[in-house]
């Protein structure tokens, strides 16, 4: 029997309020985006937004609930961009997609920010206290409690997102990267689930013996927390060696985009190279405003597990492939509820 | 393979005063006075008594103002500054059946864009552009040209909710352009501009829009002058193979890469007409005309001077208005002492790899 786990891989779109209200208090050029130190105005509106996304995942019924990174503005390079020793050149593309970000350019050592443990200690608190985070349509029928999960960019891919200035060495870098993740991850509050994104390892794949490398830097940040951790992939499936040097790493679950990728390669990786004792099923497409029905997701996560007849897992995440602040905000929720509804009878027979 | 770029003379005015024509124009968008954004907050909101007619006289107004800037400006042919248009792919998918729209979604930091949905099967309904033109044509003295965002940008920059591929939408989306271009001519347009920036972003989909462009090229008479822009691209990607796109003219921004590219485009031979940007429509200066012809002259590398037209980089909408007016002025000023100088027999064309044969 196969528990589902409704969750989803955080980078949540602000609320259409909050996009208002923040670009008139930030403004819209590259100086204006989040450095770590904002105003109390610019506080309080996250601190409202957060609130409201935190509302709509209880609301929705979601297992695992996530601080939705309202003001990572830079997507998954925001914990270099607000980092005091780095600095944020040009808007670069942000993989395939029409979406742009600084360029986190490492100009000095990369030592304890402490940035987004702040922001889970907020969510934390949020969840300690149902009643102060009331959902958009002001719903307070939390019906399910889900736990807090934390996201983070894997090491891998922040690193690859970045420009070193200061380590002067590919590899240096990544475990510079890696210990620095690790740090910040020491400083969370109490968090049942620790996803780490890794679409780099999908998109600029670790060539030489930076696969084995990226994968030990999985470990380090993995081994700062006792929660599980699950390194999701998306934009495709891994390389075969990539995935055989991934499972190494010592973490409960590795993810899978199944909408985007390419399914029979990634189904081709784990039944050749076996895979976790988890997983977590990329299965709503976090790219496209189509809304998946439960049915839909449901029959997607059987299909899938039918695909692994060697393995039956203990747990499996079911979640959108991407991020999702590339869909309106409408679109947005209706997945989060189709997600939790579709993993609403919990178990099933692989 | 290219259409018939000879076309271009059309639009070469009676008092031209050279011999040779470099056809000088602009990429479409330019800054909307700000008075016209102060109407449209104002026609939204519903405590004022401003209504949509009171908006579409002030649209009016201000295409009227804006085309006669562009001619003051001395250019050939004239846009009227895209006044109507709030972004390019929106204002198309609010005029196309099966569009539709769910909010805005992130571009970057706080600059957002309402990225409509395709929710079912698209078709033409009513005229997109015609009334515009015909607005435009009315008030200006100038030929007037369209620019039309193209069906492969409509389709990237959409939810697809309703097509198996992208490359389905991009094609129906290309019939839906057809259409509108033949309305267009009917309705006595002669220059017509693709825009297909996301193009450049991912151009290994080149073929793709070259059967876009077939099928919006289809049955459009050959004195209609069609352009395709493309910006800030790698354009190593999509060279040779927009050679035999069936277009007249390759609109290209290699200004703010400081002509870098150039070399991408003289081997082979450049078979279109280039529409070369020969100023930056990202750097808030206004370019000396002498700096201009210098640009220019990257152009005569490429393709001989019968062959080339200049342009700006690509729109001007983000810069402020009198920026962008001076780069038309001093765009055009340069464009006419290079012509003379060609006259002349100043410049040596022989060096230049494009007239060698």
């Amino acid at each position: 029997m196969t528990e589902l786990v409704a969750t989803t891989p955080g980078l949540f779109p602000l609320p259409d309020w909050a996009k208002d209200r923040l670009s008139d208090l930030k403004g819209h050029q590259k100086g204006d985006l989040i450095s770590g130190d904002e105003s109390a105005e610019i506080v309080e509106a996250y601190d409202d937004a957060r609130a409201e996304v935190i509302g709509d995942q209880r609301a929705a019924g979601l297992d695992r609930i996530v601080e939705g990174q309202l003001r990572w503005d830079d997507m998954l390079a925001h914990p270099l961009a607000v980092h005091e020793n780095v600095e944020t050149g040009g808007i670069v593309r942000y993989y395939d997609n029409n979406n742009f970000y600084r360029d986190p350019r490492v100009t000095g050592e990369l030592d304890f920010s402490g940035d987004v443990a702040a922001e889970l200690e907020a969510a934390a608190a949020l969840l300690g206290d149902g009643t102060s985070a009331a959902s958009s349509d002001g719903s307070d029928d939390f019906g399910a409690t889900g736990t807090l999960q934390a996201v983070l960019p894997g090491p891998y891919s922040l690193s690859d997102l970045a420009t070193d200035e200061y380590y002067g060495d590919e590899a240096e870098f990544l475990g510079a990267v890696a210990d620095f993740l690790a740090g910040e991850v020491e400083s969370f509050p109490e968090h049942e689930t620790l996803f780490l994104l890794e679409p780099s390892l999908v998109e600029n794949p670790p060539g030489g013996d930076l696969d084995a490398r990226a994968s030990e830097a999985v470990d380090a940040v993995a081994a700062a927390t006792d929660a599980d951790v699950v390194v999701h992939t998306y934009w495709g499936a891994l390389e075969e060696k990539v995935y055989a040097h991934l499972m190494d790493a010592d973490v409960e679950a590795i993810g899978f985009d199944l909408v985007a990728g390419d399914r029979d390669q990634s189904l081709y990786n784990v039944n050749e190279y076996g895979t976790k004792d988890e997983v977590a099923l990329g299965l709503a497409d976090g790219q496209n405003t189509l809304v998946e029905s439960p049915e839909t997701i449901r029959e997607r996560v059987e299909w899938t597990l039918d695909q692994v007849p060697a393995t039956e897992f203990d747990r499996a995440y079911v979640t959108t492939n991407t991020e999702t602040f590339y869909l309106p905000v409408n679109r947005h929720k209706e997945k989060l509820a189709a997600l939790a509804e579709a993993a609403s009878v919990t178990e099933v027979e692989a | 393979m290219s259409r018939n770029p000879e076309n271009r003379e059309q639009f070469r005015p009676a008092d031209h005063p050279h011999e040779h024509f470099l056809l000088t124009t602009v990429v479409g968008s330019y800054p909307k006075p700000k008075w016209l954004n102060r109407a449209g907050d104002l026609a939204e909101d519903p405590d004022s008594k401003f209504t949509e007619a009171h908006l579409r006289e002030a649209h009016d107004d201000a295409c009227r103002v804006i085309t006669h800037e562009h001619e003051r400006a001395g250019l050939d042919t004239v846009v009227d500054g895209e006044m109507r248009r709030n972004e390019m792919v929106e204002f198309f998918a609010h005029r196309i059946e099966g569009y539709e729209f769910n909010g805005p979604v992130k571009v970057w930091g706080h600059n957002y864009f309402d990225k409509p949905s395709v929710a079912d099967a698209v078709e033409y309904d009513e005229p997109w552009l015609v009334d515009e033109f015909e607005f435009t044509a009315g008030v200006a003295s100038k030929p007037v040209k369209v620019p039309i965002t193209g069906p492969y940008t409509l389709a990237n920059w959409s939810f697809n909710e309703a097509y198996d591929s992208e490359e389905e939408l991009a094609y129906d989306l290309a019939d839906l352009v057809n259409t509108e271009v033949e309305r267009l001519v009917e309705a006595g347009a002669r220059y017509v501009q693709i825009d297909e920036p996301a193009l450049a972003t991912t151009p290994d989909d080149h073929a793709i829009v070259g059967e876009c462009l077939e099928r919006i090229v289809a049955d459009v008479p050959e004195e209609v002058r069609i352009g395709l822009h493309v910006c800030y691209g790698d354009y190593s990607r999509i060279y040779p193979e927009l050679n035999d796109f069936p277009i007249d003219e390759f609109d290209v921004e290699l200004c703010n890469g400081g002509y870098e590219q150039v070399d991408v485009f003289t081997e082979p031979a450049f078979e279109p007409d280039l529409a070369l940007g020969v100023v930056d429509a990202h750097t808030a200066e206004v370019e000396p005309v002498e700096e201009i012809k210098g640009n220019i002259l990257w152009g005569l590398e490429i393709v001989p001077p019968e062959k080339l037209t200049v342009s700006p980089d690509c729109g001007l909408k983000l810069l402020p208005r009198e920026i962008a007016y001076g780069k038309m002025e001093n765009m055009v000023k340069a464009a006419r002492e290079v012509e003379a100088a060609l006259d002349a027999g100043e410049i040596d064309l022989e060096k230049s790899p494009a007239t060698a044969d």
